[in-house]
Order: structure tokens, then C-alpha cells, then sequence
């Protein structure tokens, strides 16, 4: 360790040395050339979204990069976007939304146990914010993602990984009744601009289904599920 | 002859970072309440010795946990760390927290109550009550967060129908805030308790029936997942 911090702050000072050297050739009366602007510098991240449950598809991952602001908090209210993405699984919204800088959408459901690895790049902003969200589509509107990760201090090549629990977003009620879940186990509606829940960002209290009291559910026990049911990686990769 | 002159010298530096370690702070402490549809009923924040603590997976509770598990009272609790020289906030949301809100307080801690509990009661439930237990406040400044799980407290049958709040009473006490929250006429799930000791809490049952079924609970919004609450703390320089 300490020989290559001294080797890397020697190669530093032979590297000054050399520039001063060719200022002071260009100071000789000619006309300097034209400063090159510096190249650019991409930022690219590697967003790997693994499914953790048993039987809730991940509607296609939404990947958004931005300024320092979170897209959703519990406690406050759901975005028009959120609610989108956490009711019909849409995410373009979302990833559209003000103040985004570079978005990314996975390429379609993941399925219990499978993982999609989705890459979102931005050029000279070293200092992003990321936000990640998916639907479980067999739910009324629970999705599960970060907000406002701070990805600054990630290295070239350096990774981090979290489990993320599922939330509720508040807007829809989750009566699990035939028709009001887009997902394989309903096929019913996704998006609908009625808020007939707490209207109040929440952790999820999970899905009842028929087979556990709840009458009107057209979930089953297969579509029950835990904390954690989604597994994150990113890594920087450029 | 070297040996023996660097032994205390070892040992005089251990102590110097003990005692570093056990020294007096300022912390802002936030309890936020991540759960859909569960109220916590008056909050205990306190900072003590590592030595002592409120409760114990897979012991029995003390009367005084289950005065707060079963009725949200923390009086006793609060004479009982009083009387081992913690440092105590009771109740900083003044009364009931909502699902989704957060109350924030501060507090200066002693010389020596260096490990941080929190407990509060879960309504509706028969004797669920959120627990952290001993976290070791850490000495370096800067902002910690903590999740939450639901425990029971293993003193009372989860039944989940109205009932009372004193130790021993059985059923859900019913404040105002809940009462029109709280179904009537369940049958009672169970009036059993397989683990007399604080244990995860399993979670509530719950129907959709308010009039009647086996639970007065509602189960698609009176139920939840771990965690069920954030805990941060901000350490002063």
C-alpha cells in the first residue's frame, strides 16, 4: 500500500513537471492554440434488480438518475408518476419525470427468482442521485425500489448491494378483488387516478388472499410475500 | 523486562478508550411509524447501562413490559429505569403515532448509558409492541438508522377482539382514535399462548368481516411486514 501511494505521487509530480515544461515552450511569442475543451466523462452504472419472492412478478424496472431529491418518502403522499408505475407496472412516467437526467427501463417482468442487470449512463456528472422502482403486479399498487441514493462516492467497477422491502403506495386499496390487480393472477386494471387509500406512502402490510380470510381476494397463498422481496446491486462500471 | 513495562502500559490505554467510550452525548432520536394501518400507543426512549435491558427474546416478560404491551402504560417501565439512572424521554409524540408519521426529541445521555432501547405498543394487537433493545449508541458523530421489528410480548392470547388494556384483561384496548377502526363481534382467534416468552410477533390475522368472523381486526390494512419502524439517530460532535 505505501509503495504504490508513493509511486502513484511521483508519477504525479513527473507529470507536472512535464506540463510546466511545455508552457513554458509555448511562451515565445507565437499565438497559443485553442484551449481543447476537456473530454467528456461518462458515468455508467450497472442496475441489477433480482426477484426475491415467490410468486409477484416485477413489472419492468425503472431507473432514473437525478439531482439530490427523492421521487417518493414515507409519510407524503404518492407522485402522479408513483402511482402510475405502482398500480399498472408503467413505468414511463417515472423514468420521465422532472428533474431526471438519465433513465433507463428494463426490458419486461422479471420473474420469481430471475434478475435483469438494466444500464443507465450520464456524461460529466460525476454527483447523481439514483432512484430505482418496480411493481409486484399481483397487488393493487406495492412496488419496491430506493429513492435518492447518493452513487458519488461509487469507484469505476466498485458495487452496492442492498435488499429493499416492499411498499404500498397508498393510492389504491388493497382489496385484492377481481379486476383491480393487472397482474397474471387477475389480469384487471392497472392505473386508475381514483386515491381510495391512505393516500400516505407506506411499508406494505403484505396480501391477505383468499386462502387467508380476505372473501373477495383472487390472490392465493402462492402470492404471498416478505421482507425483502427484491435484491439490488449497482455497480460502476465506467 | 520490556514485556512487563508495555503490560500496563496496554492496559492504561484500554482504559483511556472505555471510558472515551462510555462518555456523555447529545442525541436527536426520530421514531417514525412505517406500517399501513397500526397505531403505536405512547413511546419509551431510553439510554442506559449495557447492562440492563427492557426485554429478552425468549425470556418472560417483566410486569412492567406487559403493562406496556398489553395497555401502551409505560409508567412502570419508566420508575424502573429511573430507578438505574437512565436517561429517559416518555411519550415525545404525546399520545398515539400515527401509521407513516415520525416524532422526533432529543436526548442528553450520562456518562456510562451508552446502549439505547425503545419500545411502544402496537394497537390494534393484544400485546405486540415495537422493540429495540440495546442498540450501542455509537461514539462517532454522524446521523445511524435502525429497523424495527414487531415483537409479542407472550403474556396474553392474540384473540385480536375488544377487550381491556390492564395486565391480564383480555382483547385489544379500543382508544377513541381506533374505536371506529376496530370491528365488533369476533369470536376470537385464539385464547391460547403457545410462547410465553417475547417472541417475533407472528402477526395479526384479521377478516374482513367488522360485525362479526373470528377477528374485530381488518386484514387488509391492520396487518403488516418487519420492519415496522425507523429508528435514527443523530450523534452531536
Amino acid at each position: 500500500m505505501v509503495i504504490q501511494k508513493r509511486f502513484g505521487l511521483s508519477l504525479l509530480v513527473l507529470s507536472c513537471l512535464g506540463l510546466s515544461a511545455c508552457d513554458f515552450n509555448d511562451n515565445d511569442g507565437a499565438p497559443a492554440p485553442a484551449p481543447t475543451p476537456p473530454a467528456d466523462v461518462s458515468y455508467s452504472y450497472e442496475v441489477t434488480v433480482q426477484n426475491l419472492t415467490q410468486g409477484q412478478p416485477l413489472s419492468p424496472v425503472g431507473v432514473a438518475l437525478h439531482g439530490d431529491a427523492v421521487m417518493w418518502e414515507v409519510g407524503m403522499s404518492a407522485s402522479a408518476a408513483l402511482e402510475v408505475l405502482a398500480e399498472g407496472g408503467d413505468n414511463s412516467d417515472f423514468t420521465a419525470a422532472e428533474g431526471v437526467m438519465a433513465s433507463a427501463s428494463g426490458a419486461g417482468p422479471i420473474a420469481p427468482g430471475s434478475s435483469e442487470t438494466i444500464t443507465v449512463t450520464v456524461v460529466n456528472e460525476p454527483d447523481m442521485f439514483i432512484s430505482v422502482a418496480t411493481m409486484l403486479v399481483n397487488t393493487n399498487d406495492a412496488f419496491a425500489g430506493i429513492t435518492g441514493h447518493a452513487l458519488g462516492e461509487l469507484e469505476v467497477n466498485q458495487s452496492m448491494t442492498m435488499v429493499l422491502p416492499v411498499l404500498d403506495a397508498g393510492t389504491e386499496a388493497n382489496s385484492e378483488v377481481a379486476g383491480t390487480i393487472p397482474g397474471p393472477a387477475d389480469g384487471g386494471e392497472g392505473y386508475n387516478a381514483d386515491r381510495d387509500d391512505a393516500d400516505l406512502v407506506s411499508f406494505h402490510p403484505g396480501v391477505v388472499s383468499g386462502e387467508d380470510g380476505l372473501t373477495m381476494s383472487v390472490l392465493t397463498a402462492a402470492h404471498r410475500f416478505d421482507n425483502p422481496a427484491v435484491k439490488l446491486t449497482i455497480t460502476r462500471v465506467e | 523486562m520490556k514485556l512487563k513495562q508495555l503490560t500496563p502500559l496496554m492496559v492504561a490505554t484500554g482504559l483511556t478508550a472505555m471510558s472515551g467510550f462510555a462518555q456523555a452525548a447529545e442525541l436527536e432520536v426520530t421514531v417514525q411509524n412505517l406500517t399501513r394501518g397500526i397505531y403505536f400507543t405512547p413511546i419509551l426512549i431510553t439510554a442506559h447501562s449495557p447492562d440492563q435491558q427492557l426485554f429478552n427474546v425468549g425470556e418472560a416478560a417483566s410486569t412492567e413490559l406487559q403493562a406496556m404491551a398489553e395497555g401502551g402504560d409505560i409508567s412502570g417501565l419508566e420508575t424502573a429505569v429511573d430507578a438505574v439512572s437512565a436517561d429517559t424521554v416518555a411519550n415525545p409524540a404525546g399520545g398515539l403515532l400515527m401509521p407513516t408519521a415520525a416524532t422526533t426529541t432529543t436526548l442528553s445521555t450520562m456518562d456510562g448509558n451508552t446502549a439505547l432501547s425503545i419500545v411502544a405498543m402496537m394497537l390494534p394487537t393484544n400485546d405486540g409492541f415495537i422493540g429495540l433493545n440495546s442498540w450501542m449508541i455509537p461514539e462517532e458523530p454522524g446521523t445511524y438508522t435502525v429497523y424495527i421489528n414487531a415483537y409479542d410480548a407472550g403474556t396474553e392470547a392474540n384473540d385480536e377482539i375488544r377487550g381491556g388494556g390492564a395486565p391480564g384483561a383480555p382483547g385489544l384496548p379500543v382508544p377513541p382514535p381506533l374505536e371506529d377502526l376496530v370491528g365488533t363481534g369476533g369470536s376470537g382467534v385464539t385464547s391460547e399462548i403457545t410462547n410465553a416468552t417475547v417472541h417475533i410477533h407472528p402477526g395479526n390475522l384479521g377478516d374482513n368481516d367488522t360485525e362479526a368472523g373470528m377477528s374485530d381486526i381488518a386484514n387488509t390494512v391492520q396487518r403488516w411486514l418487519n420492519p415496522v419502524a425507523m429508528v435514527t439517530v443523530t450523534v452531536s460532535e
